[in-house]
Order: C-alpha cells, then sequence, then structure tokens
C-alpha cells in the first residue's frame, strides 16, 4: 500500500478487504477519518530529528533468544478437538475454503 | 527446447529440518503420527501464547547456509498474514527482508553454477484435506485440517533465474537434495514432502532480451515431474507468444497424471501479505565464533566427497564414464565410507565401487548400517580368489540382511569353500573329454571362437560344480592346457 499525504477511502476499502471485513458505504466514511487521525498522530514521530538515531527491529536491545530443542507436553487431542466447532476424523472441520492456498 | 527461445528458471526449495521439535515451541516434528496429537497453544496460535527460536533448528539453517556459500547475516522474523486454515493464527512467522542465508551458490557436478539468493528460516503449516469427489480444493464441501505439521521447522531456499534447462534443474535439485542431506539437516525425502520444489519459468527469444513474463508452477513430487512440468510449460509460454497473445504472470498446478499446468490464480489477484516484523520475536544475529562452530561441524559436501572416490582411481588413469556414474550413486547414498574404507584396506578401488554401487546400493540403507570391516573383509575374500564373484555377492546380500557378521563364516555356512585347485583340473579335465571337437577348435580357433569356447566350457564346468568353481580359474585353466 502506498502511503500518500493523506489515507484514502480506497486505502481503507483495501485493507478493509484484507481483512475480511464487509464495510457499508457509511462505515467506510467513518473508519476513514477516524483511522486518517490514527495516522496523523503517528506522524508527530516524523517531526523528530532522528538522523543520529539507528533503526532497531525491536524495542528491546536483545537478540537470540533460544531454546533447546527439547521436546515438551503436547496438548491432549481430545480436549482440544472437544473445544472446535467442527470435528471429523480427528481433524478440525472447516467450511469450504474460497481460493487457493497461499 | 524450440529452436529460437531461450528458457529462464528459477527454483524455490522449501526443506523441513529434522529436528526433535518444532521451530517455536516443543511440540514433536514427526511426520506420519496420529492427526492434531503433537500440537500445543503455540502452534494452535492460542491467545496468549508466545513463540520462542529453536536453537537446533537455527544451527541447522546455518548449516544449510554454509554448504551453499552464502553470507550468514542478522536476521529478523516477520509475520506474513494471510486467511488460510492451514495456520491457525492466521499468519505465518518468516524471514522477509533481513534473511538468515544470502548470496551464496551451488555447483552442479558438471561445474555451472546457480547462485543462491537467500535460504531463510519459517514454519511449515498444517495439512488440509479437501471433502468432495476431486480430492481437490475446487468443488469440495468442506476441509479438514491436521496441525501436527503446523509450526516444524522449514528453510526455503531460492535460487537466482540462473537455470537454462530441465536438465539443469533437474541436476540442481539432484545436488541440493544431496547437500542438504550431507549437512544433516534434512532427509531429502521428496515422496514425503520434506523436500518441496517450486519452479519460475519463463522465456524469451535470446540471452539478450530481459526476461519473459513468468509463471510459478506448484505441486512437483520428484526430480522427473519437475523436468516435464518445466518443458512442458516453456512450451505453453512459446506458444502463447507465437499466436499473439501474452504470458500472464500466475500460480500453476502440475498435473503429474494429465502431464500438464492448469492455472491456479494470476498475480493481479495475488495475496497482499502485510509483512510486518513479529513482536513477540527477537533478531537473530549469529556471531563469528557460533558461525565458525557451525561451520567447523559440517561433515565434507558431495562435490568433496565425489572427488575423493575419484581420487582413489588416481594411479589406474581416472574413472570411466560408467564409473563416474556409480561415484554418483554411491554418493548419493552415502555409500562412499565403504568404498574408501575398502580402498584403504588395500582392495581394488574398482571392485570397492562396484561391489558398493551395484549390490550395496540395492539395500541402501543396510548398507548404511553395515560395519565396514566385514565389508572389506568380503571383499578381501573375493579379491583372493576364495569366493568367486557370484558367491561374493550372495553372501554381501546375507550380511546386508542380517545387518552384519563374519563373511568367512557366512560362506562357510553356505558350503562356499573355494574349490582346491585339484577338483577344478577334474572338472575341466572332463568338459574336455565330453566334448574332444570344441577343444580341439579352442586349441585352433581365431579369437573370436576362443571366447565364445571359454565360455562353453565354463558354462560345463560351472554347471557340473554347481557354480562353485571361479569362472577366471576356469579360463586360466583351459590357456594353461592349451600351452
Amino acid at each position: 500500500m502506498s502511503t500518500p499525504e493523506r489515507l484514502s477511502r480506497d486505502d481503507v476499502a483495501h485493507v478493509a478487504a484484507l481483512a475480511r471485513l464487509e464495510l457499508t458505504e457509511e462505515e467506510l466514511e467513518r473508519y476513514t477519518g477516524q483511522l486518517a487521525q490514527v495516522l496523523e498522530h503517528a506522524k508527530d514521530v516524523s517531526s523528530l530529528d532522528l538522523s543520529g538515531v539507528a533503526p532497531t527491529a525491536h524495542a528491546m536491545a536483545v537478540v537470540n533468544v533460544l531454546r533447546p530443542d527439547e521436546v515438551r507436553p503436547t496438548l491432549d487431542r481430545a480436549e482440544v478437538l472437544a473445544e472446535a466447532p467442527e470435528v471429523e476424523s480427528d481433524r478440525f472441520r472447516v467450511p469450504r475454503i474460497l481460493g487457493e492456498a497461499p | 527446447m524450440k529452436d529460437g527461445w531461450v528458457m529462464v528458471i528459477g527454483l524455490e526449495v522449501h526443506c523441513e529440518l529434522k529436528t526433535a521439535t518444532k521451530l517455536f515451541c516443543g511440540c514433536p516434528n514427526l511426520f506420519g503420527d496420529e492427526p492434531n496429537t503433537n500440537i500445543c497453544p503455540v502452534c494452535l496460535g492460542l491467545p496468549g501464547s508466545l513463540p520462542v527460536l529453536n536453537e537446533r533448528a537455527v544451527e541447522m539453517a546455518m548449516a544449510i547456509g554454509t554448504a551453499l556459500n552464502c553470507e550468514i547475516r542478522p536476521s529478523t522474523f516477520h509475520r506474513k498474514n494471510y486467511f488460510y486454515p492451514d495456520q491457525a493464527k492466521d499468519y505465518q512467522i518468516s524471514q522477509y527482508d533481513e534473511p538468515l542465508n544470502a548470496n551464496g551458490y551451488l555447483v552442479l557436478p558438471d561445474g555451472f553454477r546457480v547462485g543462491i539468493e537467500r535460504a531463510h528460516m519459517e514454519e511449515d503449516t498444517g495439512k488440509t484435506s479437501h471433502a468432495g469427489t476431486s480430492g481437490r480444493i475446487h468443488g469440495a464441501d468442506y476441509s479438514l485440517v491436521d496441525y501436527n505439521r503446523s509450526g516444524v521447522p522449514l528453510v526455503e531456499i531460492v535460487s537466482g533465474p540462473d537455470m537454462r534447462t530441465g536438465e539443469q534443474a533437474r541436476a540442481y535439485v539432484t545436488e541440493l537434495r544431496a547437500i542438504l542431506v550431507a549437512t544433516g539437516a534434512s532427509d531429502g525425502k521428496m515422496e514425503e514432502g520434506s523436500m518441496r520444489v517450486d519452479a519460475n519459468v519463463s522465456v524469451r527469444r535470446s540471452e539478450d532480451e530481459p526476461f519473459g513474463t513468468r509463471c510459478e508452477i506448484k505441486n512437483l513430487n520428484s526430480v522427473r515431474s519437475l523436468g516435464r512440468a518445466i518443458e512442458y510449460e516453456a512450451e505453453r509460454q512459446i506458444a502463447l507468444i507465437e499466436s499473439g497473445e501474452s504470458v500472464v504472470q500466475q500460480t500453476r498446478h502440475w498435473d503429474e497424471d494429465a502431464g500438464r499446468t492448469s492455472a491456479l490464480r494470476s498475480k493481479e489477484e495475488a495475496y497482499d501479505y502485510r509483512y510486518f516484523l513479529e513482536p513477540d520475536l527477537v533478531p537473530l544475529v549469529p556471531d563469528a565464533e557460533w558461525i565458525d562452530r557451525v561451520a567447523s561441524s559440517l561433515d565434507p559436501m558431495p562435490a568433496a566427497r565425489r572427488a575423493a572416490l575419484v581420487d582413489l582411481f588416481a594411479t589406474d588413469g581416472g574413472v570411466s564414464d560408467a564409473q563416474q556414474d556409480l561415484v554418483t550413486t554411491v554418493v548419493d547414498l552415502s555409500l562412499d565410507p565403504l568404498v574408501i574404507a575398502a580402498a584403504s584396506a588395500g582392495v581394488a578401488p574398482s571392485l570397492a565401487l562396484a561391489r558398493t554401487a551395484n549390490e550395496a546400493a540395492k539395500s541402501a540403507e543396510a548398507a548404511g548400517r553395515l560395519d565396514p570391516a566385514s565389508f572389506v573383509a568380503l571383499l578381501a575374500l573375493e579379491e583372493s580368489g576364495a569366493l568367486t564373484a557370484t558367491q561374493a555377492k550372495t553372501v554381501l546380500a546375507e550380511l546386508l540382511e542380517a545387518g552384519g557378521g563374519d563373511p568367512a563364516a557366512i560362506a562357510k555356512a553356505r558350503g562356499f569353500e573355494a574349490m582346491s585347485t585339484d577338483s577344478l583340473a577334474a572338472a575341466v579335465s572332463e568338459a574336455i573329454d565330453a566334448h574332444p571337437d570344441e577343444w580341439s577348435r579352442f586349441c585352433q580357433g581365431d579369437e573370436k571362437d576362443e571366447k565364445k569356447l571359454t565360455g562353453f566350457f565354463t558354462g560345463l564346468v560351472m554347471k557340473a560344480t554347481k557354480g562353485q568353481a571361479d569362472g577366471k580359474a576356469v579360463a586360466a585353466e583351459l590357456q594353461r592346457r592349451r600351452g
């Protein structure tokens, strides 16, 4: 998505489609305004002079958090599947998938 | 390939790592278990669960990067967002703009170099099966999901658009598979899906033209289907262009039975994955000491091991083409230690190579477990003439089936005592006396006749001794008698 001066209605429609949200015309209008405000707020950061600050990937100055390759207990299948909306052959049954795997 | 056209191929290979556990949780990484038994809050994406990176998976990924001559670099993890039930959390954790390994290369056995753009870490997805008549997603009424594979560590290896023929693509996958197996990171089983290949194919009229529009082919389950699919796809694109149409950038599915590719989706409807940094994982920054430690723990790669076998023949004027194929087979099956052990014990390299590639290779798994000492002992018996070639093969088969043993004892138990010189001579005499005409022809015969008659007499002696005689010894005896 491009980053225009101001968030457009099309941008919001695009993001909504990606999130599988069905918005009415009125909602689109309302969220475009609200989201634009959020972005305006975030823009405050760009007013700071950060020329001497290196980009950081993470808020914490920590790297290489690792665990040993050791097997840990798994969940009980019956317990997990009992929470699923639908189950068949010990698998999660999901509605018809529209579109191919990504 | 049609005259006047050049094909351009780049390959993406997903390789499952042979860790004990998944990439971000301690669930077992096992193929073929009962569905949904290896699952936990992390790989089910339950709220509040947090991923923690598997150290062994990182080292295997670094080993792969090292073996592919990559730079190993500071890297980060991203979320790749999409709606598809094969990931319970609706995103896949992958590496995006900062992959662990980049800018490497792989050298094919013929010396051709294929660039490796990157080899990054990511998690595998769950397995969906589609209920309905077709078994495919179209027309399915619903789908079933097994999350055992969800979160299994993968390395995705992306080649440059460097290959130009289906043959090169096959050679690349074959060599890459051998390298992955040699690093110990993968079992390289395409048929079980632990190694999966996607091919990007485009065509153009000459190397000077810019790249044509490419299509990505999925569902390539063997090296053979890879070659077929690439060639089919190139022909399809050429036909389109020659008829005045243009290639649409799209993902296509290879149908092995029909021998054709069909469109899955075009790039206009391509996914927008909205990658963003995974906030639950910190950067992975291997230091020089760690990189060196992984590199120094690597076993020799297939190319070096093939060279070591070829070196055994240096004093005999090198290997023949046929022997070169045997060398490739032996290294592909990781049976080269048998040949090396036998040759260092003084067995002729040609015999060691032949027995390994032709006989031991038939039960490659058992041969991999065989104590090289008993293999060497067997070949020594054959070389000394105590066992004939046929007998040696029988004993080897039994050694492999039993998982080892003393070749001399097996030979004895089977009654494979070497024939005494006297009984061999007696059997030869008997054959000659029974066929005086053939014998006199043998004695005067030209070269071709002699060869045929040697076979004739050897056959008679073999029959009389129930295969116990050594064919070479019979031939020598016949020559001796002719004078």
